[in-house]
């Protein structure tokens, strides 16, 4: 090798390092422990090979009950959020007057710590026995019984759940769809206007196609972003989601590695690649509607 | 004549709708401008609550007329925030620090230098973005046991120190300069380290600016790794601090004291926002995601 | 500084893998450039002249073949070890530095013996600015002056270091038509002024004719002229030079040499003593054709332009290799413009007969020759060589 090859692999030497340590050699190594049989932290070691600890992460009520979790949040978020995202987007980028302003405030969740405006939405939602709390006051005033969201039934901490992801979810939308929308060449609404289109038409035979992809980029991100719910999560609901019936599937990776039940790094490693099989599959399809949207369009 | 008045009557309420429609559209992103802001008020404004005044309302009031600040003296007192906050500091500083120096050597190499296999490494390089963060961390967090690292900031800081995105980020920035600069860089007997630090970082701040903030709202708000890597609270960063501090602080359900730590720790960000809030912006939007 | 080129050549793997093998950019380029001159590398884009720029500064290194500046052998040396200064097309200025900065930056970068105080280097830097006559403009920063006061930063930043010779690489193509007139005056003036050998890369044959001591016209690699631009231009050495020198250009013609007579077509134009027989491409200049009512060249008509001083006419015969050939007569020759054909006399001194096959000049008796260049070739290639005049006695 000569000196000019040396000196581009000296200055590579930190990533290679770096990304060697911790990215390459542990993703072939989760492969490992996901085969290993009752591995002991402690002792480091094992006694068997097998998929024994997949089948034990599926049967897992625990495991059964993060899955069922992160399925509703990611059916109920992805949808809802990009809706919003795109109907915010529209209005945002019709108005001239004060756009920065709405922008601005638009975008801030996007810089504050999950884990305490998480806190915030709790004491919002929170009903104890000195006081009903803020969202309860509200749905009284309009004559619903009040609930607590924290607490309280499985459907009322879902709903929390859905609200906040959305609410931290919604900047990065938002932003990626107005700049999507700004960049549509506005001849093709000139040229609309001229010919006489509705409004309504111009956005959904001209706006909808032209940032078509960028919708598609944020629904694959947003199911990938999704099924990696967790926290978000703890935030409303504390550390120990397995009690509060509010686990998500990286939550159980978590938990079964360190935390109260924690010290199987096998048993996480079987989830987190059924949890990686899951995204990868899910990104396939929504990779192949796109794919045959795009032709037939 | 009377064509004049239909043509007048359906401009006006041509025009009418359009105020209907722009009065519409303000209403709804005033209100979820409010919805996006309600909870940073309500943190504020409990905070600025006394205890017993927070206790006594059994209906939550809106606004306080007796202002206080002792929760802010009873969060810095009565639980290690100042701790949390400064460990967050180190952590965001020295990861940020040590990750530019890697990622500007990484992205120099690939972008100036010349050298066997350099497409085939970058191309490997750009397919570990597709490695999810979920599944490596399990590995990293027994390597980093076996190593004895917990609770040391080595162990926090050591493997977000690299960033394959960043990497391609400053690599593009840096072809972007042209080739001649180069040329005339070693005409006058400049070395390609110095062509580096004193031509190609300078060109690429407003990149490398980019970087460190998008580095540094990571840092401030990351929780997981430190969650698995710290069980000493002289370690714990905010967002492990504000959990501690949501189960265990406070000896009682101290709300506004709570909130007043919630507060402290996110104002860092909100100014740093307000200052740099198009660069963020800008930075977010050519790539960055939530989490 | 002397500086003398001993058979360079440059190869590449080709880039197009497909077709595999070397590309070779210059070939056996050999040339020996006298100390104090301003020297033209000419030739159409891709011919090698920025290669060959690149290696006499030390950015690329020869494949083949020595590079000496006086009796130093640089070729395996540095840019930094050679003392070259080098202009860039795109002048390549810093664009977060102030010209100071700019011209200043060479001289932070010696070290050793040649370090110099902070108090030299800004002395060193309005001197380099005061030649170039930007010493109003040291801390503006190069995006806000004009593209020809960053052409004079460049220059400085170049001469700054006082180097022993100074490179151009198509300095003017970046300014407007004005601006490439004044910039090449200027650059002359510095070069007689500083008394540094210069080289000079460009594509423009005017801006290279203008202003150089010496051209070397090349292509494909391959040195084909070399001399005084006047010289080239007169006495080409073979059809490319004569076609790639001269505005508006060379008219070359089919033709055909019988018993000391050339003939375009069918027309007898020429008497050629001492030229042999066989088919060749007649090389004619605008200003060779006197428009003559029994002239044996008979052309078809097609426009004739009064620029004032000259005349040109646009005419078209089918031995012609271009749609169209161009004469510039003097403006009082008398066309009858109403006529479908325009007939010419050509004029010795103005018409070159090349080869047909290589396109090597042919000579013959009685065509004048200029005296020829003090230069330079030492050895030049086989196929640049010029071909000896043959004598009536070959024949």
């Amino acid at each position: 090798m000569n000196t000019r090859s040396m000196k581009g692999w000296l200055y590579l030497i930190p990533a290679i390092a770096f990304l060697g340590v911790f990215v390459v050699y542990p993703l072939f190594d989760v492969i490992v422990y996901s085969f290993e049989e009752g591995y002991n932290s402690a002792s480091q070691t094992f006694f068997g090979t097998g998929i024994y600890n997949y089948q034990y992460v599926l049967r897992d009520p625990y495991f059964i009950q993060a899955l069922k979790n992160t399925f509703i949040l990611v059916i109920v978020t992805v949808p809802l959020s990009t809706l919003l995202a795109l109907l915010i987007s529209v209005g945002l980028s019709s108005i001239s007057k004060l756009q920065e302003l709405y922008q601005t405030i638009f975008f801030l969740p996007y810089v504050t710590n999950t884990l305490a405006v998480g806190l915030v939405f709790m004491i919002l939602f929170q009903k104890t026995p000195y006081t009903d709390g803020f969202v309860n006051q509200i749905i009284h005033f309009f004559g619903g019984s009040t609930v607590d969201f924290i607490d309280g039934p499985y459907w009322a901490k879902m709903t929390v759940m859905c609200i906040y992801t959305i609410w931290v979810v919604l900047p990065f939308k938002i932003l990626i769809l107005t700049s999507a929308l700004a960049s549509v060449n506005p001849d093709y609404y000139k040229a609309a206007k001229v010919d006489g289109t509705s409004s309504w038409r111009i956005f959904y035979r001209i706006t909808l196609p032209m940032i078509s992809p960028m919708i598609f980029y944020l629904v694959i991100t947003g199911f990938i972003g999704a099924f990696k719910a967790y926290g978000d999560v703890v935030a409303i609901f504390g550390t120990n989601l397995n009690a509060a019936g509010m686990n998500t599937i990286v939550g159980y990776v978590y938990d079964m590695l360190y935390g109260n039940g924690g010290g199987y790094p096998s048993y996480a490693s079987a989830a987190a690649l059924v949890l990686f099989a899951i995204v990868l599959t899910i990104t396939c399809i929504n990779l192949l509607i796109q794919r045959r949207s795009v032709q037939t369009s | 004549m009377s064509d004049m008045n239909n043509n007048q009557q359906e401009q006006q309420s041509f025009a009418r709708a359009q105020k209907i429609r722009k009065g519409v559209t303000y209403a709804l992103l005033t209100i979820w401008a409010l919805i996006v802001l309600f909870p940073f008020y309500w943190m504020v404004l409990t905070s600025v609550k006394s205890y017993s005044s927070y206790n006594a309302e059994y209906v939550p009031q809106l606004y306080t007329t007796s202002p206080t600040l002792e929760n802010y003296t009873e969060a810095f007192t009565a639980v290690p925030l100042a701790r949390y906050f400064m460990n967050t500091v180190i952590f965001t500083g020295i990861t940020t620090a040590l990750m530019l120096v890697v990622i500007v050597l990484a992205a120099f190499a690939f972008s100036r230098l010349d050298f066997a296999g350099r497409d085939l490494l970058f191309t490997a390089f750009l397919s570990l973005m597709m490695i999810p963060n979920e599944l490596v961390i399990i590995t990293n967090f027994v390597t980093i046991t076996n190593l004895g690292l917990r609770n040391t900031f080595t162990g926090l800081i050591l493997p977000s120190v690299t960033s394959v995105f960043y990497i391609y980020l400053l690599k593009e920035n840096f072809d972007q300069i042209p080739d001649d600069l180069y040329k005339a860089a070693k005409v006058d007997g400049c070395s390609d380290f110095k062509y580096l630090t004193n031509v190609m970082i300078p060109i690429c701040r407003p990149t490398i600016v980019t970087v460190v903030l998008l580095k540094v709202i990571e840092c401030w708000n990351s929780y997981v790794w430190p969650r698995l890597i710290t069980d000493n609270q002289l370690y714990f960063l905010v967002s492990n601090g504000i959990q501690e501090i949501r189960e265990n602080g406070f000896g009682r359900e101290n709300v506004p004291a709570m909130m007043a730590a919630v507060v402290v720790i996110s104002i860092p960000l909100i100014i740093l926002f307000l200052i740099f809030r198009r660069k963020i912006m800008e930075g977010v939007s050519r790539g960055g995601t939530k989490g | 500084m002397k500086i003398v080129l001993e058979h360079i050549s440059k190869r590449y793997p080709n880039r197009d893998k497909k077709v595999g093998g070397v590309f070779t950019a210059v070939d056996d380029f050999d040339l020996t450039i006298p100390d104090g001159k301003l020297i033209g590398l000419l030739g159409p884009s891709g011919c090698g002249k920025s290669t060959t720029l690149n290696m006499i500064c030390g950015l690329e290194a020869p494949t083949e073949g020595k590079i000496w500046f006086g009796d130093t052998d640089v070729t395996n040396l540095t840019p930094e070890l050679r003392g070259v200064g080098m202009v860039f097309q795109s002048y390549a200025l810093y664009p977060h530095m102030t010209v100071r900065q700019n011209i200043m930056f060479p001289l932070e970068n010696l070290k050793g013996p040649d370090k110099l105080s902070k108090d030299e280097m800004l002395r060193r830097v309005e001197e380099a600015a005061r030649l170039v006559q930007i010493d109003e403009l040291l801390d503006r920063k190069p995006n806000e002056m004009s593209g020809g006061q960053q052409q004079r930063v460049a220059i400085a930043r170049a001469l700054v270091k006082t180097p022993k010779v100074l490179l151009l690489d198509e300095p003017l193509s970046n300014l407007d038509a004005r601006l490439r007139l004044t910039t090449r005056e200027e650059i002359r003036r510095i070069q007689r002024e500083t008394g540094i050998t210069t080289i000079f890369v460009t594509h423009d044959q005017e801006e290279a004719m203008s202003i150089c001591d010496e051209i070397v016209v090349m292509e494909r690699g391959i040195i084909r002229q070399v001399g005084k631009p006047q010289y080239v231009y007169d006495e080409p050495d073979n059809l490319f030079v004569s076609k790639f020198l001269g505005t508006p250009p060379i008219n070359v013609f089919e033709g055909r040499i019988e018993r000391e007579s050339l003939f375009i077509g069918t027309q007898e134009v020429l008497d050629v003593p001492g030229a042999l027989d066989g088919p060749v491409s007649v090389g004619v200049r605008p200003e060779g054709f006197v428009p003559e009512p029994d002239g044996p060249l008979v052309c078809k008509l097609i426009a004739v332009e009064r620029m004032g001083r000259d005349t040109s006419v646009v005419a078209s015969h089918d031995a012609h290799d271009g749609v169209q050939m161009r004469a510039i007569v003097s403006s009082d020759a008398r066309i009858d413009t109403k006529s479908d054909t325009v007939r010419f006399r050509i004029r010795p001194e103005k018409t070159r007969i090349f080869d047909a096959e290589t396109g090597e000049r042919i000579h013959f008796f009685g065509e004048t020759m200029e005296e020829p260049a003090e230069v330079m070739a030492r050895e030049a290639r086989a196929n640049a060589k010029p071909v000896a005049p043959q004598t009536g006695a070959d024949a």
